[in-house]
């Protein structure tokens, strides 16, 4: 019955959630305007597309162009298999928001279902009828492509295109879980389902580039792995919306935008229940006591920092520099431009730590749209970079020690902590709408973590990116040139 | 069988429910009044443990609502405000569905099913789709699927709101036999008249909390006073006005009528009787005017 906390679940759990399943599609089945348009789909579409296959084999063949159209069936069967998988997105919003919109979800909540039944019933609900229609449909396909054309599919495309639409399907259904449960009505569901469709039809372009392409073997693979991936993590977000509190918690669509600001700046400012503001040293107090929370992401991004490092080192092993350039990794160009640094020494501090700021808000913002991803992929970037060239030094007979302890030590002991921070800041608060903690809303638990950020940013990473861009204006070239000289 | 003690529910910076203590008894029906947003429906979720409360604790049939909020859901049937039918089912299919949520075996939902369609005066329709119900048979199956697996509890929100006076008449009486049969019943209503005959106790809801209790003549007592007497006579009171006074407390007098007030009426209204006869004044009539709980509810609203 814990299902809904994330353990595995149980015989009792499936078999409640077979009978929401069960009526579910009872229901879908009983709706001409899901059935009409599947069967259209489920028969006349593949029979559609085997004409056209054949057609454009000949039309192809007159001009030598044999291959377009044998490329162009295997494409064909992917389209055939996506078309009926898109009904599980109308079929999913129409189940969970549309059941929220008629007033329907109220008695089933009070039964004693647990939440985790309920997402695995009305999951499987919405799949099972377009899956049903996407096999059938590519089942006409393929009795009607290799009787008028002779082609027949191979196992692994095969296996693959049903695994892409199953997971495809799943994607769809477990997104519209997140955003039916930001709607409270079929037809807000459907403009924010845009989230879905738009990313839905550009990877179906990606992948008809790819089937064209003609050696799709692994990349399918990749792609299949990518969004069951994706899958997982909106699974976890699915399952902890989709409970009691967050469906009837708020029966009206609107933003509070004064309680936003003052729950946010409160945390910010860690203001007592009682109104008052601490002093700055007790801030700062809350702020270190806060650091722990911290562990996590910090152990995530060192791993990915160890990664980064394994990455340089295999990229120098690929892309050596040509002889030229590695003839310009001497010690008297690192001097001369160290000397050439100098004269702009002054200005060196600003340019640092403004640009530091920059890629900082920028990983901040990327990382917003995408569970954290690309901040992390921004934060590992520069450490690939630096191993890289340090590598190529290396290669270029220098010693790779000692060009890290002149160009980057002095100041990267300050750096990389801030860096560090902002960083797992970062992915805590792009992160926590996967997992937020369970007796929060998620807006709530989102805007607390964006406090969080900004404490840990302002406190403690500005300072120390201040400190870092001052070492590395001033100290850090004097330490080069000493060791260099 | 209920006892809530200081629920509270907040939404954001919104205060829904404040320090409500509530408690049903076995037996009991206990009738939520207040105006539409004051309250009534967070209680009811938080009660069916479909919300919890931010402070404080609620136990149904001895389970708490939070920490054993699947043995609370199993005891609870909760008729909602709305039906909430799938109008593409049958009413039988319908129920056989939440029956089995309560792992009911089929034979018994059916059986239990089609005894309560009988009981609601809607026989031979339960094989029909529900989308083909009236207003009234949609309320009543929504009514037969909170009673479905007999539960210990029941919360009734505006149980008869949609129904014929006949209907309305069958599920009253439904109401009634399942107090009779120890159950404790909530029940919501802006129905007052519904609320004064059924409630045993009755409690106002304003703003998330609750400002009055106790059952409809405990409560017209606080609220509207002694009972308001009316008694007309034959002749003209004109002379008798000083005797009256001795006696009550007059509120008005017109020529054969007299309203009095007064604090017991037992013992005064022989003696009242007895002295008029005796100056020669018949008592044609001697009556308690109603006061309505309307009169309380509005009260008590206004503030």
């Amino acid at each position: 019955m814990a299902f809904g906390n994330l353990s595995l679940p149980t015989r009792e759990d499936f078999r409640l959630a077979a009978l929401v399943t069960r009526r579910e599609v009872r229901d879908s089945f009983r709706d001409w305007r899901i059935i009409i348009p599947i069967i259209l789909l489920t028969l006349v579409f593949p029979v559609l597309a085997t004409v056209t296959a054949q057609r454009m084999l000949a039309f192809t063949a007159q001009y030598g162009g044999e291959l377009v159209g044998e490329r162009l069936m295997p494409f064909l069967l992917l389209v055939v298999g996506f078309f009926p998988m898109s009904f599980s997105l109308v079929i999913a919003l129409e189940t969970f928001v549309g059941e929220k919109e008629r007033k329907s979800l109220e008695p089933l909540l009070a039964t004693p279902l647990s939440n985790g039944q309920l997402y695995l019933g009305k999951v499987v609900a919405a799949l099972v009828p377009p899956l049903t229609a996407s096999a059938l449909g590519i089942l006409v396909y393929m009795v009607g492509i290799r009787l008028t054309v002779g082609w027949t599919i191979g196992l692994e495309l095969l296996i693959q295109i049903l695994l892409l639409t199953a997971v495809q399907g799943l994607v769809m259904v477990a997104a519209a879980v997140v955003v039916s449960s930001q709607a409270t009505s079929v037809r807000a569901a459907n403009l924010l389902a845009s989230f879905i469709i738009v990313p839905m039809a550009l990877l179906l372009q990606a992948e008809a580039v790819i089937m064209f392409w003609g050696t799709y073997a692994t990349v399918l693979w990749l792609i299949i792995a990518g969004l069951l991936v994706t899958t997982l993590i909106l699974v976890r977000m699915g399952i902890h919306l989709f409970n009691r509190e967050e469906l009837l918690g708020r029966d009206i669509d609107h933003i509070r935008l004064g309680w936003m600001a003052q729950l946010a700046w409160n945390r910010f400012a860690m203001r007592g229940e009682d109104g008052r503001y601490p002093s700055i040293r007790l801030w700062y107090r809350q702020l270190f006591a806060f650091l722990p929370v911290l562990k996590l992401p910090t152990a995530v991004l060192l791993a990915v920092l160890a990664l980064s490092v394994l990455g340089g080192l295999l990229a120098t092993l690929l892309f050596p520099f040509p002889e030229a350039l590695q003839a310009e990794l001497t010690y008297e160009r690192i001097v001369s431009n160290a000397r050439q640094l100098q004269l702009v020494v002054g200005d060196l501090p600003t340019v640092i730590f403004f640009h530091n700021l920059r890629v900082l808000a920028l990983a901040a913002i990327l990382g917003l749209f995408s569970f954290g991803v690309m901040g992390v992929v921004i934060f590992m970037l520069p450490w690939a970079v630096l191993i890289y060239l340090t590598a190529q030094f290396a290669l270029a007979g220098g010693e790779p020690l000692r060009f890290l302890v002149g160009t980057v030590l002095p100041h990267a002991t300050l750096e990389l902590p801030a860096l560090l921070l902002a960083a797992a800041a970062a992915l805590r608060w792009h992160a926590i709408i996967i997992a937020p903690p369970r007796e929060q809303l998620i807006s709530e638990s989102w805007l607390l973590a964006a406090a969080d950020f900004a404490r840990v940013f302002i406190g403690l990473v500005i300072p120390l990116l201040l400190a870092a861009a001052l070492v590395e204006g001033y100290i850090t070239p004097r330490v080069l040139l000493w060791l260099y000289q | 069988m209920i006892i809530a003690n200081r629920l509270t529910k907040q939404f954001d910076d919104f205060t829904a429910v404040a320090d409500l203590s509530l408690q049903v008894n076995q037996g009991e029906l206990v009738a939520l009044l207040g105006p539409n947003g004051a309250g009534k429906t967070t209680t009811v979720r938080m009660l069916s443990a479909i919300l919890r409360p931010t402070r404080g604790e609620a136990f149904v049939n001895g389970h708490h609502v939070v920490k054993e909020a699947h043995a609370v859901r199993r005891s609870i049937g909760l008729l909602t405000e709305q039906p909430g039918l799938y109008d593409r089912m049958s009413g039988l299919e319908y129920l056989q569905f939440y029956g089995r949520l309560y792992g009911l075996e089929p034979d018994f939902i059916e059986r239990r099913s089609l005894a309560l369609y009988d009981r609601f005066a809607m026989p031979n329709t339960a094989d029909r789709r529900l989308g083909e119900y009236s207003k009234g048979m949609r309320q009543k199956v929504s009514l037969i699927r909170a009673m479905l697996h007999d539960p210990a509890v029941l919360i009734l929100d505006e149980p008869t709101s949609a129904m014929d006076p006949h209907s309305a008449k069958l599920v009253r009486d439904a109401i009634d036999e399942l107090r009779a049969d120890r159950r404790a019943i909530i029940l919501c209503t802006h129905n007052l008249t519904e609320a004064e005959s059924l409630a045993d106790r009755i409690a106002i809801i304003k703003h998330g909390q609750i400002v009055a209790q106790g059952s409809p003549l405990e409560l017209k007592q606080q609220l509207l006073g002694r009972p308001q007497l009316e008694l007309h006579a034959d002749r003209p009171l004109n002379g008798v006005v000083t005797q009256l006074e001795e006696l009550v407390t007059l509120e008005l007098v017109q020529e054969h009528v007299a309203r009095f007030r007064t604090d017991n009426p037992a013992v005064t209204n022989p003696i009242l009787v007895r002295k008029l006869t005796e100056s020669g004044v018949g008592v044609i009539s001697l009556r308690e005017i109603s006061q309505s709980l309307e009169e309380v509810y509005l009260q008590v609203i206004a503030g």
